[in-house]
């Protein structure tokens, strides 16, 4: 097979196999650490068309929305209220989540989704109609799916008691199972559903996907949890009592 | 010598190419040919790990024990892999999201491993190297005709740009929608096999087994 025989001696094998596992560990990680601001320019980029992409779904029911148009507000989850204080556009939630004194960790019964920790901040968007009162609620939701992180906007009438877009926008699903959370035709199911019944519980109900039993799970207990007391529930009280 | 090179770079294309004589990488081509520009990338991205991983693996192949010769080759395929996975999300990161496993299982591409066993542990780096783009050219090479085709009747259009106007939008083509399901690539790579075969019949292989003419009959 070789042209000369090399030494099977085990100090030779480990010598060469720690030398290349060396070699191959340093060029992966510098290269992985190098190109790491593209790759986050690219989530960012992808995270605001599918920000955009909800207006597209609400214009083709006939709100004619533009991107300009979107409020950027950070929300104080533990209270509802808006905190005036912090800027929507440097608030880095997903950062937030993972720092100790700007998150809180969920108590295990309430952890529908397993995530853990949430931020005690988040950035929602607000659509207002003519007049100058919300028509639009668009929250961050985040879970865990089948073997990933998902990350998504989900709007609200302004209710909240309907859906009107469900857009994922990071997804690490599998191919052409999971991932067919972003497929449109399994969107396209979103907009017009109830979000709470007539008693203001979360009561949802949606198509799962063949298949991708974990994922659909996922789906629906993130929407639980960030619709529930622990995730946007303050929140959503104090817009149904005119707050927002 | 520089006709020796040549002769490795080119005798993949079609004389000893990877899918059609050698028969590796088929899983690939069937997944990723269903548009040009998903076939375009991938080409590029084997054909990088190929050249790669061959020099790569030419340049320690004196100092490669034989017991660990094949996890070393798949450390350094793999190392590679991800190497040409991170570009792909940097620069390229929406036809890298539809391209998505494919790229990561480069590492279990038959074609990859079997150069670098059958050819780079025997031969020079920049041999080596030749060979490994001559194999990724030619599966490209492969690649892009059944895409060409796939996307061309499937969609009526090549590298996006339509060229055919679908019923659906008022035009006169129909698109063939089997095309664009994986049953196509293996038609298509039937038939082109089935050609170069027929213009070089040495690339036809021996029947294993003959059958035995009575003769008492």
């Amino acid at each position: 097979m070789v042209d000369e025989v090399v030494s099977d001696r085990p100090s030779k094998v480990l010598q060469v196999a720690l030398g290349i596992a060396l070699v191959c560990a340093l060029l992966v990680s510098f290269t992985a650490v190098t190109l790491r601001p593209y790759y986050i320019a690219n989530l960012e980029a992808e995270r605001m068309a599918r920000l955009a992409s909800i207006l597209d779904a609400l214009n083709e029911s006939g709100q004619a929305k533009r991107f300009d148009d979107i409020e950027a507000r950070v929300v104080n989850l533990e209270t509802g209220a808006y905190a005036e204080k912090l800027d929507p556009a440097t608030y880095d939630a997903r950062r937030a989540a993972n720092d100790p004194n700007a998150s809180v960790a969920i108590p295990a019964e309430l952890d529908l989704s397993g995530i853990k920790r949430r931020a005690s901040h988040a950035v929602v968007y607000l659509l207002r109609k003519g007049d100058g009162t919300v028509d639009v609620i668009i929250l961050p939701v985040r879970g865990v799916g089948y073997q990933s992180a998902l990350y998504a906007y989900l709007a609200l009438s302004a209710d909240t008691r309907e859906i009107l877009a469900l857009k994922f926008y990071e997804q690490g699903e599998t191919p052409g199972l999971g991932s067919q959370i972003q497929n449109p035709r399994w969107e396209s199911q979103w907009p017009g559903k109830q979000a709470l019944d007539s008693e203001g519980k979360v009561s949802i109900r949606f198509d799962a996907i063949s298949g991708a039993t974990r994922t659909s799970i996922g789906v629906d207990r993130l929407l639980k949890f960030w619709l529930g007391d622990f995730g946007f529930g303050p929140y959503l009280n104090r817009v149904r009592a005119g707050e927002g | 010598m520089v006709s020796e090179n040549w002769k490795t770079l080119t005798r993949p294309l079609l004389d000893e190419n990877p899918i059609t004589l050698q028969i590796l990488g088929i899983c690939s081509a069937l997944a990723v040919t269903t548009s040009l520009d998903t076939a375009l990338v991938m080409t590029i991205a084997v054909t990088a790990v190929l050249a790669l991983s061959g020099g790569a693996i030419s340049l320690v192949r004196h100092h490669l024990p034989h017991a660990i010769r094949i996890i070393v080759q798949i450390t350094i395929i793999a190392s590679l892999v991800i190497i040409v996975d991170l570009v792909l999300k940097a620069f390229f990161f929406e036809i890298g999201q539809r391209l998505s496993v494919f790229v990561g299982l480069i590492v279990t591409n038959c074609i990859v491993l079997g150069r670098a066993e059958g050819f780079a542990m025997r031969n020079g780096v920049v041999t080596s190297m030749l060979d490994g783009i001559g194999n990724g050219l030619g599966y490209g090479l492969i690649l892009m005709l059944v895409g060409g085709v796939r996307e061309f009747f499937g969609r009526g259009s090549l590298f996006g740009k339509q060229f055919l106007i679908p019923v659906s939008q008022g035009g006169g083509f129909e698109p063939l929608h089997i095309m664009l399901l994986p049953p196509s690539a293996f038609f298509i790579i039937a038939g082109i096999i089935w050609y170069i075969r027929r213009k070089r019949p040495a690339q036809v292989e021996k029947p294993e087994f003959q059958i035995q003419v009575d003769e008492k009959s």
